[in-house]
């Protein structure tokens, strides 16, 4: 038999199989289309995304350009403004933290507050309820704020709103408005008021910080990249930034990518775990069809052909699967936005995206082909002999001889990087990831194998027979009792992993328990009204941390040079990106100064100051002696460029002050206390202008709001940041981080649960012989059932092991290198996946083995 | 010890009604050894399946050490199975998972008895059939012979009052099955057990006291065979 001859038998045989095998290899099927499924999913839901945000990015922005700084805009940038543009075309907006009040329910809340004057935005809809209300500020009438802010303060719309000295009319709620991030809102609500009735809140005085933005609608047919880079070049040294909309889109489809890698790479996983269902279901089918294989070889059919013709098989299963995993994607990702929602700047529209249907329909196949290949293989191997009687031989001991079986792994073991890399569309990432999964999944066979040895190795020979019998069902011939647990293990891993993150996470959050750190920050104090923060705090019963000075400045030299020149050369030029440490040198530092390190502080170059730097005559010194010692955090060193010994000039409120670098230090930013940048040492600033920050601690709510309100009605001009609410709403946004990630995680457990399906099948022949004859020797229904239960419930404890164990290994080197906090094991999350996995191992295999306990006796004289 | 009182099994097939076995009736005494022979089709299994309470007759009774059958439900016939009953199948039907020792021990287990004595018996039995050196095996690590030895020394394990046999030789060649019926008979002498034997096979059916013939689902003959005749 051969050529054309051959080929007929080929395709004939395949498609007889096809018809027959639809049944037995629905696992096939199943396996591959859950993976596609998630494969799908994410890349339909990335480019959605994507398409999302170019159509929607100039609504994103509001306008064409945007100009930002920290300070209001000299006359040479709005003369350069009022040139260039029509004043129509220009919008200002300027933003600042304030606390609201509203008298009528005594509510008091920190706010981000925005003061707008123009017809900003320029693009995009923004709508309020009721109607008009944003008309309505922008005539200079009332306020408009988020739901969110009437929520927390029990107020409504028509409410007066006190925002420092000013009272406003709350004019409407923000229904919706074009770039909105529902975590933003979580974290501060927002009042948009007119500009004009800016000045009556007397909140932007000293030490108050605000960004003032400037929105430009470009006129019609200018080239809006060439305008923009042309003002960069012009406002050289002006600390300000300018970004167009293209800006804004690249940088949001860079992190938009990003975000779809990290789903992608956990749906690919899932595709591979199903390839570990192809394999299992291929290497059951093969057991099934030796007889009628060998009795084709008998018959003439070349090995070759035979080959083929289930290759040919295999793939068109694998393409049906995954077809049905583009539909299954496609619905799936419906789900999505949902998850994600307080994350998505823009709406996104699920629709199919034809890209990402073809990459499934393509991995999918692929997928199927190499994971089935090497169980075909053995079709090769099958003597005619073998149709007449038992071969001497194992197959193992024949497909140890077989060169192609290498071939078959090589190509396999290739499929996970190629995959990886075209997944991510990247090769140096995409063989990083590859490595990363193909290092979890080593190390999970690995541990599968030792723990599936380890239990044959030390057999519990003493517990009850049932238990003997379940666990010993795990090693009866042709088990899959290791790809079962490397599958679900990988599901249990990836949560586990989460879990254990998110615990991680939320722990350094945690601002209760013994430690009892303070959970209220007042910022803003100034030097006269520390006397009657003190007794408000009092009043109340709480106790005040040391007050905290803080004295803004900004540099205005490094080791001799002016910051305008470094600016210069580091950013500024047209067209081209600005210099890494730009945002370094142009912001405004708010330093303090002090005589000791605090907790949260670590030396690691140079030497803190001693008390007494300066001789006690001149303490307070006014002017200090220049330079002044400082200590510098360690990243903002790296930034900046500078060493212990250097040189930096402040300027503080117009004042030049002389500083040389003492020492660096290292910061623990995660805690929840005042860290600064810069440390200056007593004896420079005492006489500078500053404000002045205190922690207090209220474990009641109540009292926390009362005295929010207290200080709002007599204080206005304080901000008080009450952590306690900051951590809830960062709970929240992990929470959310974390559900989308575990949406994802789920199809790895649920095609884990579909090879553990496939395992099941695959014994059920040889369990139902076994559970007759255990009958028929005088077992109980009973004894049976609970032999079974011992099976799965042992399986689901290995798995469970497996992956929770090397979960709290990948969580403590998260812990240890990513988010450089300490291992918090949380116990009950993982006990509660452990059940959960063991729980579901168990519903499948006892799902699967009813019908072994329904059958007569009778059955094992039947087949004998 | 065995009594059957017009025993018929109908099955619907297709639809329609089958009878496989139509009105049964004899009984074997304490002690007996009673071959049921017939061609195939002829209903030996399913009679050796209501006999030993692995099914029930659509009509008629069993009586098995005197206890009635159908008094029992499944799980009580299937405890009736370990403390009186022992099962040798055709394709011997060990439980591949376990070792040989481990098969022997399943009755016992199965019943509760799980103690020193009862490894002790389980060795003992696989030394009476001359596998003492094999207790550790798994049951592809035996031959034919081998694991119709180990499934006899697992039929004698529960001392069983009545031990059915279902062709036991079927799939050994005839040394071997020649080897295999000595040592069930000699067994079955010691322990004093009843022997109820299904086969087509004439010269072992000889062995047997008692041949009962079947053919079409009824009894064709019921005849004494004078054993030493036997081979």
């Amino acid at each position: 038999m051969s050529g054309v001859g051959g080929a007929r038998f080929v395709l004939r045989h395949a498609g007889r199989e096809l018809r027959a095998a639809r049944r037995r290899l629905g696992l096939l099927v199943a396996a591959v289309s859950v993976g596609v499924a998630a494969l799908v999913a994410v890349d339909s839901f990335t480019d959605n995304l994507r398409a999302s945000v170019r159509a929607q990015a100039r609504d994103l922005l509001g306008a064409d350009i945007a100009l930002t700084g920290r300070q209001a805009f000299t006359p040479r940038v709005t003369e350069l403004l009022a040139r260039s543009v029509r004043r129509a075309d220009l919008a200002r907006v300027t933003r600042f933290a304030a606390m609201a009040y509203v008298p009528r329910t005594s509510g008091a809340r920190l706010v981000q507050a925005a003061a707008v004057e123009g017809r900003y935005p320029f693009y995009g809809r923004i709508v309020t309820e009721p109607a008009g209300a944003w008309d309505a500020l922008q005539q200079g009438r009332g306020v408009v704020v988020d739901p969110e802010l009437l929520a927390a303060l029990d107020a409504r719309v028509g409410d007066t709103l006190a925002l420092g000295e000013g009272r406003f009319v709350i004019a409407g709620e923000l229904r919706s408005m074009p770039g909105d991030v529902g975590a933003r809102a979580a974290l501060g609500p927002r009042v948009f008021l007119p500009a004009r009735d800016l000045p009556a809140t007397k909140l932007l005085g000293f030490g108050a910080r605000a960004e003032y933005a400037t929105y430009v609608r470009a006129p019609a047919g200018a080239d809006v990249q060439r305008l923009a880079a042309d003002w960069r070049a012009r406002l050289q040294g002006e600390r300000i930034r300018v970004r167009t909309v293209g800006d804004d889109q690249r940088r949001l489809d860079d992190s938009l990518g990003r975000l779809g890698r990290y789903l992608g790479l956990v749906a690919l996983v899932a595709l591979l775990l199903g390839g570990l269902g192809v394999a299992s279901a291929v290497h059951v089918f093969l057991k099934q069809q030796q007889e009628t294989i060998a009795v084709l070889r008998c018959l003439g059919a070349g090995s070759g052909h035979l080959l083929a013709a289930y290759l040919i098989e295999a793939g068109l299963l694998g393409l049906g699967g995954s077809a049905l995993g583009v539909v299954l994607g496609v619905a799936a990702q419906q789900a999505l936005p949902g998850l994600l929602r307080d994350f998505l700047p823009v709406a996104v529209e699920p629709a199919l995206s034809g890209r990402a249907a073809l990459t499934g329909l393509g991995m999918g196949l692929w997928t199927t082909l190499a994971f089935a290949l090497p169980p075909l293989l053995a079709v090769r191997r099958i003597p005619p002999l073998a149709a007449l009687r038992r071969a001497y031989e194992s197959e193992r001991e024949r497909a140890a001889r077989d060169p192609w079986r290498w071939a078959a792994f090589a190509l396999l073991a290739l499929t996970v990087p190629a995959l990886a890399v075209l997944q991510v569309g990247d090769l140096r990432t995409g063989l990083w990831f590859a490595a990363g999964i193909g290092a979890a999944l080593g190390v999970l066979a690995l541990a599968s194998w030792a723990l599936v040895r380890g239990m044959r190795r030390w057999f519990p020979h003493r517990a009850p027979y049932v238990w003997r019998q379940g666990l010993a069902n795990l090693y009866r011939p042709a088990n899959q009792t290791v790809a079962v647990v490397l599958a679900l293990g990988f599901g249990a891993f990836l949560l586990g992993t989460l879990v254990v993150a998110q615990h991680g996470l939320l722990a350094e959050l945690d601002l209760g328990g013994p430690a009892a750190r303070p959970n209220l920050v007042l910022f803003d104090i100034q030097t006269d009204q520390r006397a009657a923060v003190d007794s408000t705090l009092a009043a109340r019963g709480l106790t005040a941390s040391a007050p905290v000075p803080i004295v803004p400045m900004r540099i205005r030299s490094i080791r001799g040079r002016a910051v305008t020149e470094l600016l210069g050369r580091d950013g500024g030029t047209a067209g081209r990106r600005e210099g890494s440490n730009a945002w370094a040198l142009r912001r405004e530092y708010r330093s303090t100064y002090r005589d000791t390190l605090v907790a949260s502080e670590q030396l690691v170059a140079g030497t803190w100051w001693s008390r007494d730097h300066l001789p006690p005559s001149r303490r307070p010194a006014v002017p200090p002696v220049p330079p002044v010692p400082i200590s510098v955090e360690s990243g903002l060193a790296r930034e900046l460029g500078v060493g212990v010994g250097d040189e930096i000039v402040w300027d503080v409120q117009g004042l030049e002050v002389p500083s040389r670098v003492a020492s660096l230090r290292d910061v623990d930013w995660a805690r929840f206390e005042p860290n600064f940048f810069v440390v200056f040492a007593p004896g420079a600033l005492e006489q500078a202008p500053q404000t002045w920050v205190v922690l207090t601690r209220a474990a009641d709510p109540a009292v926390r709001g009362a005295l929010q309100r207290a200080l709002a009605e007599r204080l206005p001009n304080i901000t008080v940041l009450d952590l306690a609410s900051i951590a809830a709403a960062l709970e929240h946004l992990v929470g959310q981080v974390v559900l989308a990630i575990r949406f994802m995680a789920l199809f790895s457990l649920l095609t884990g649960a579909l090879v553990l399906v496939g395992a099941v099948s695959t014994s059920r022949l040889q369990r139902r012989r076994e559970a007759v004859l255990l009958r028929t020797l005088g077992a109980t229904r009973r004894q049976i059932g609970r032999i079974v239960v011992a099976e799965y419930l042992a399986l689901g404890a290995l798995a469970a092991l497996v992956g929770l164990g090397l979960a709290t290994a990948a969580g403590w080197a998260l812990a240890r290198f990513v988010f450089d906090t300490r291992l918090a094991v949380p116990v009950a999350g993982l006990l509660a996946l452990g059940a959960g996995v063991v729980a579901l191992t168990l519903l499948v295999g006892v799902a699967g083995s009813r019908e072994v306990a329904r059958r007569t006796p009778l059955e094992a004289l039947r087949e004998g | 010890m065995l009594r059957c009182q017009s025993l018929t099994r109908t099955y619907l097939s297709g639809g329609r009604p089958l009878t496989v076995l139509k009105d049964i009736t004899f009984t074997v005494p304490a002690g007996g050894f009673v071959a049921i022979v017939g061609p195939s089709g002829s209903g030996k299994t399913t009679l050796l399946g209501l006999l030993a309470g692995l099914d029930r007759p659509t009509a008629g009774t069993v009586q098995l050490d005197g206890v009635d059958l159908a008094a029992l439900d499944e799980d009580g016939r299937a405890r009736l199975r370990r403390e009186r009953v022992g099962f040798v199948f055709q394709s011997f039907q060990l439980v591949p998972t376990l070792t040989a020792r481990e098969n022997v021990l399943v009755p016992l287990e199965l019943a509760g008895d799980a103690g020193s004595d009862a490894g002790a018996r389980a060795d003992a039995l696989l030394a009476r059939v001359g596998l003492g050196a094999r207790a550790h095996h798994y049951p592809a690590q035996l031959s034919g012979g081998e694991q119709q030895r180990v499934a006899l020394a697992r039929a004698f394990a529960n001392r069983p009052r009545i031990l059915f046999a279902d062709e036991p030789t079927g799939n050994l060649d005839a040394r071997t099955g020649a080897t295999i019926i000595d040592l069930m008979l000699e067994l079955n002498r010691d322990q004093g057990t009843t022997l109820v034997l299904v086969t087509h096979d004439p010269d072992l059916a000889r062995r047997a006291g008692r041949i009962i013939r079947l053919a079409d689902g009824r009894i064709v003959a019921d005849e004494q065979v004078d054993a030493r005749v036997a081979v």
